[in-house]
């Protein structure tokens, strides 16, 4: 704007780039404002064009008026003036439609940035509940049962009573106290899974028998907590519920490239069993689980070998 | 003396009804059983007063074996919790006990019988329509148990091609030939998925799932062309439902 050397003073180049900008600039930040807190959309970009549009001429008419004033008695200035309006004109259109495109941009971003934030912390608090939810879910069933064994071990073996009521407790508080602390240990959460075996065996006598084998090197490895218990339960569900006579279970652990690898198996009878026991709830929430944790689905699979139905689980370890 | 039969999977639970009904003189445990097929034996065998029956058995449920008597005796169901079956009690059960139980509420259920026993001596009606209640349960409506002789077979009911009425029974087709049972024909048409059997006859109920073509036949009628080769009649009203649930 400090081109304005055609043949005026100093001071009235100097007032007139002055005032030019300065109120150019209360231009710009006024775009820029209105842009922060209404950001157009689709048809509406028409309106941010009228709206340049009319703070340009806005601003050269004020600026005009002004510089008339300020300036008038410099002499030639006002034919200047007037012979420059439509250069004016244009430098501030295309300086405050910069501004707009700037600040369009800017904000846009701003707010999706914004969006992308809370729709991931909505996300994480969804996918916290779910986990939450998954890891809740005890069977009435087992529950119920497992009271109405101490009922019937109260008349005739009390010691046994006690000492289920002990087991029955230790179980209930693993439920409660592992939901703070996501991952456990493979030794920490086998101890936890005795204890609801032997809950099962007093319940179902000699039909229930368990065989385990779990290579030391897998003792440290870890796996959320609590994850175990459904797969056996199922386990035990399906192999008690689908034969008739004794039921052994397998729980099997190995380390495979850097994975930990549980395999679970149960008898079943091919002939009876509709395929849709076998992934049954408990597998869909292990499953729901270990999707929402490593966004694999690929994790937990099911193999029907001879009367054998196993259960595969793996936990990527990091 | 009356005569009583425990059947229930898990010997704790058969104990402690035991202990309980050593307050009942009157009554008399004439076997305890681990499951169903021994449940139906036991039954034959002994013809007992009153059954206490779990629902959740090895192999078959508890409302399975009823359905494979010819006189289910009267019963007093002991569960742990089933949502459905709970609801199939309370319209029909002489009476219900949810585990654990106490001696105060099992006398109680006891006395419920004895009354009942008193009053009018057929307790079958109340069992067949708990039966029918039950057998809408979703967990029932994947398999049919039947028996043979002294076999007992579960059926998948995929493997059904069609249902058959046949006087008091209905003939149950399938891939290893067909089984019968004693039930009627409304009572499957009610129990089974609606999406894949539909009543394509007054007397035939067709696994959709099986048909491959259905055929004009005669006037006003048509045939259904089975994967198997099997043709099932189709009448007017029942190839209207048949075009609704193949979605022609």
């Amino acid at each position: 704007m400090l081109l304005h050397f055609f043949g005026q003073p100093w001071e009235a180049a100097a007032v007139d780039a002055v005032l030019s900008n300065t109120l150019l600039l209360l231009a710009c930040l006024l775009v820029m404002i209105v842009l922060r807190y209404y950001l157009p959309r689709g048809q509406q970009y028409i309106n941010v064009f009228a709206l340049c549009l009319l703070l340009t001429i806005a601003w050269l008419l004020l600026s005009k008026w002004l510089l008339g004033l300020l300036l008038g008695q410099y002499e030639g200035y006002k034919l200047l003036l007037h012979n420059s309006l439509s250069i004016r004109f244009s430098l501030a259109f295309l300086l405050l439609g910069f501004i707009t495109m700037v600040s369009i941009l800017w904000y846009s971003q701003l707010e999706q940035k914004e969006q992308e934030e809370r729709k991931k912390d909505a996300e994480k608090l969804a996918r916290e509940a779910e986990l939450f939810k998954l890891r809740q879910q005890l069977q009435p069933h087992f529950l119920f049962n497992s009271l109405n064994s101490i009922n019937a071990l109260i008349g005739s073996r009390p010691q046994e009573a006690r000492k289920m009521v002990q087991q029955l407790s230790d179980f209930l508080r693993g439920t409660i106290k592992k939901d703070e602390a996501q991952w456990v240990i493979l030794k920490e959460e086998l101890e936890y899974l005795q204890l609801y075996l032997d809950i099962e065996k007093v319940r179902f006598g000699n039909r229930l028998a368990t065989a385990i084998d779990i290579e030391e090197i897998t003792h440290n490895l870890k796996l959320p907590a609590l994850l175990l218990q459904p797969i056996v339960e199922n386990a035990i569900k399906f192999g008690l519920y689908d034969t008739i006579g004794e039921t052994v279970i397998e729980i099997s652990a190995a380390k495979e490239e850097n994975h930990l690898v549980i395999k679970v198996k149960n008898p079943f009878d091919p002939e009876t069993s509709s395929p849709k026991q076998g992934t049954g709830f408990g597998l869909n929430s292990v499953q729901r689980r270990l999707y929402l944790l490593f966004a694999r689905n690929d994790l937990v699979t099911t193999e029907a070998k001879d009367n054998i139905f196993i259960t595969i689980v793996r936990i990527p370890q990091a | 003396m009356s005569k009583v039969i425990i059947i229930d999977d898990e010997p704790l639970a058969r104990s402690v009804v035991r202990e309980y009904l050593q307050q009942h003189p009157g009554l008399e445990v004439v076997a305890e059983c681990g499951d169903g097929f021994e449940g139906v034996k036991a039954i034959q065998q002994h013809q007992p007063d009153l059954i206490l029956l779990d629902i959740q058995m090895p192999k078959i449920t508890g409302f399975e074996m009823l359905e494979l008597l010819d006189q289910p005796p009267a019963v007093i169901f002991a569960t742990a919790f089933d949502e459905f079956a709970i609801k199939a009690f309370e319209a029909h059960a002489i009476d219900y006990l949810l585990k654990p139980f106490n001696q105060e509420r099992f006398d109680k259920a006891i006395g419920k019988w004895a009354e009942q026993q008193a009053a009018i001596p057929a307790p079958e009606k109340n069992t067949q329509e708990l039966l029918e209640a039950a057998s809408l349960s979703p967990s029932q409506r994947q398999r049919i148990v039947v028996r043979n002789g002294s076999k007992i077979k579960i059926i998948s009911v995929n493997d059904v091609w069609y249902l058959e009425a046949a006087d008091d029974y209905v003939k149950i087709h399938t891939t290893e030939g067909y089984f019968l049972k004693n039930k009627t024909m409304a009572h499957f048409e009610q129990s089974l998925d609606p999406a894949i059997f539909v009543r394509s006859h007054r007397s035939y109920i067709v696994n959709v799932q099986q048909i491959t073509r259905i055929d004009p036949y005669e006037k006003d009628n048509h045939v259904a062309v089975l994967r198997s080769g099997a043709k099932v009649p189709v009448s007017r009203s029942g190839y209207a439902k048949l075009k609704e649930v193949l979605g022609l």
